[in-house]
């Protein structure tokens, strides 16, 4: 990652602003992720709802940046560094708009288990609030990376992503039981496997996001390598 | 076939590529001193063959130092003094050797300079000048490679009903052109480019650039630019300069996104200063 400061100063604070305001969108997108999880906890519709209106600014924010980047290509032509910056954080804006999403998606879940009266008994799969932790964790390290451009966190985090692609199975195991035991809940653990595929997505997006950061810190492309290519690569730099 | 020195060149092109690289010119150990100035450290570098390499840096660099030294265009001038080689291929001669003939290197390494600088006379003569000054005055050859050379030059359609013009009426992207065709007619292997449109609009740059990309099929290109943008967009290998020395040369695609100096980065992401 390149350090110091350009000696046009007004570059150095497009930069800033547009790394800023990433960092303020994966904000707001980590309440949401947390708003709707907490949702699905609860059986909570008024939180659901919090978290689909909270898409509306996530994706301004997606198109502001967008804009900001191309702002920046046009009159800076930046590269290097910049360069790898710049693509980097477009990817990656795309990664978070779609966490947004994927939160989007858990919330109106809730609204649709409720709808069918389910209650809150099948909103406590255990498996699934676990997934969900591990998923806002990770989002939040993921985060956090990014602020910092910490290659060997963003390593850590592609590690990861296995164990909620393990949960999304264990869920999907658990929700299979449920509705062998009792036909009557298949529509509803149908609700339940949407809410868990999109926070296995939210793992997936905070990878490719981490992905992201060691390309603009390194310039690496680790994009579908296994964990072990990436500490390979890493290795030979 | 010449082998490539990985060390000297930074960088082997991409693997799976399968382009096989010749060095057309290589320096090694170069050192050039103005007076006691010295102004170019222990240069090895290749230029390779059908190619365009850029040298890119700070003023005072060294980067037209460096360039002049491929024409010999500092001995015009007293007190300089070259170590080192500057090697010649196929016939791998040091072109800055004493008993080498500068005017025999220049025939064989045009240049083409910042400001155009066509002669005070027609387009037809400025372009024929070097063969006349070789001696050719038969004029059917002499017509023969004006039309070839203003052809490579992209200068044929506009020149061709005025060869009898005087050049300095030409605007200021043609009469660039024009020089490059006059370079080219005397079928330079290296073509040398010192800022070449620096005094330029953007339009003119634009057609000089697409023309240095159709001219590298025909000759090896080495040019010196402040516009790292240009550097970026025509050269296939770019050379890092400072203080005298090749901080770093690789794939111009390498440099532009993934340096491996934190010198170059700072210079061309514009933290230099």
């Amino acid at each position: 990652m390149v350090s110091g400061e350009h000696s046009v100063r007004k570059y150095d604070e497009e930069l800033e602003a547009i790394r800023s305001r990433v960092l303020h969108m994966g904000g707001l997108v980590e309440s949401q992720v947390r708003t709707a999880l907490a949702a699905l906890d609860k059986g909570d519709l008024e939180l659901a709802q919090q978290s689909i209106d909270a898409d509306r600014r996530v994706n301004e924010l997606e198109l502001e940046i967008d804009q900001m980047v191309i702002h920046v290509i046009a009159r800076r032509q930046p590269t290097a560094g910049d360069l790898r910056m710049i693509i980097g954080t477009t990817k990656a804006v795309v990664d978070i708009e779609r966490i947004g999403d994927e939160a989007t998606k858990i919330a109106r879940a809730v609204k649709w288990l409720h709808e069918k009266g389910a209650g809150t008994r099948m909103h406590r799969v255990p498996d699934i609030q676990h997934s969900g932790e591990i998923a806002v964790s990770m989002l939040r390290r993921t985060l956090d990376a990014f602020a910092r451009m910490d290659v060997a966190a963003a390593a850590s985090i592609i590690k990861d992503d296995r164990g909620v692609d393990d949960r999304f199975r264990a869920t999907l195991r658990q929700l299979i039981t449920y509705m062998m035991e009792d036909p009557r809940t298949i529509s509803s653990s149908l609700d339940i496997v949407w809410a868990a595929k999109a926070i296995e997505r939210i793992g997936d997006h905070s990878k490719n996001i981490a992905e992201f950061i060691i390309f603009i810190a390194q310039g690496i492309d680790t994009r579908h390598m296994t964990p072990d290519e990436v500490e390979r690569a890493l290795a030979q730099g | 076939m010449v082998s490539i020195d990985a060390s000297v060149a930074g960088r082997e092109p991409a693997p799976g590529s399968g382009e096989q690289l010749r060095i057309k010119a290589e320096a090694r150990s170069l050192d050039f001193y103005y007076g006691t100035f010295k102004a170019l450290k222990g240069i090895k570098m290749p230029i390779y063959e059908n190619k365009v390499t850029a040298l890119i840096g700070p003023s005072g660099c060294g980067k037209s130092t460096f360039l002049r030294c491929f024409n010999r265009m500092h001995d015009l001038y007293p007190n300089m003094r070259y170590d080192g080689e500057i090697r010649l291929m196929p016939d791998d001669v040091n072109i800055l050797a004493k008993n080498v003939d500068p005017i025999e290197v220049r025939m064989r390494i045009g240049m083409v300079f910042q400001k155009p600088n066509p002669f005070p006379k027609s387009i037809y003569e400025n372009v024929v000048y070097g063969l006349r000054v070789r001696g050719v005055n038969n004029k059917a050859i002499l017509d023969e490679k004006a039309e070839q050379a203003l052809r490579a030059a992209a200068l044929w359609n506009e020149a061709k009903d005025r060869l009898n013009d005087v050049a300095l009426e030409m605007s200021g992207g043609q009469q660039q052109r024009l020089c490059i065709a006059r370079a080219l007619a005397t079928d330079p292997e290296l073509l040398l480019f010192d800022e070449p449109t620096s005094a330029l609009d953007p339009i003119a740059t634009a057609s000089i650039e697409e023309l240095m990309t159709q001219l590298k099929e025909r000759v090896t290109i080495l040019v010196v630019t402040h516009n790292m943008q240009q550097a970026a967009r025509v050269s296939d290998y770019t050379a890092y300069m400072y203080l005298g020395e090749v901080i770093e040369f690789g794939e111009t695609d390498q440099i532009f996104v993934k340096p491996a100096r934190k010198e170059t980065e700072d210079y061309i992401t514009g933290r230099f200063g």
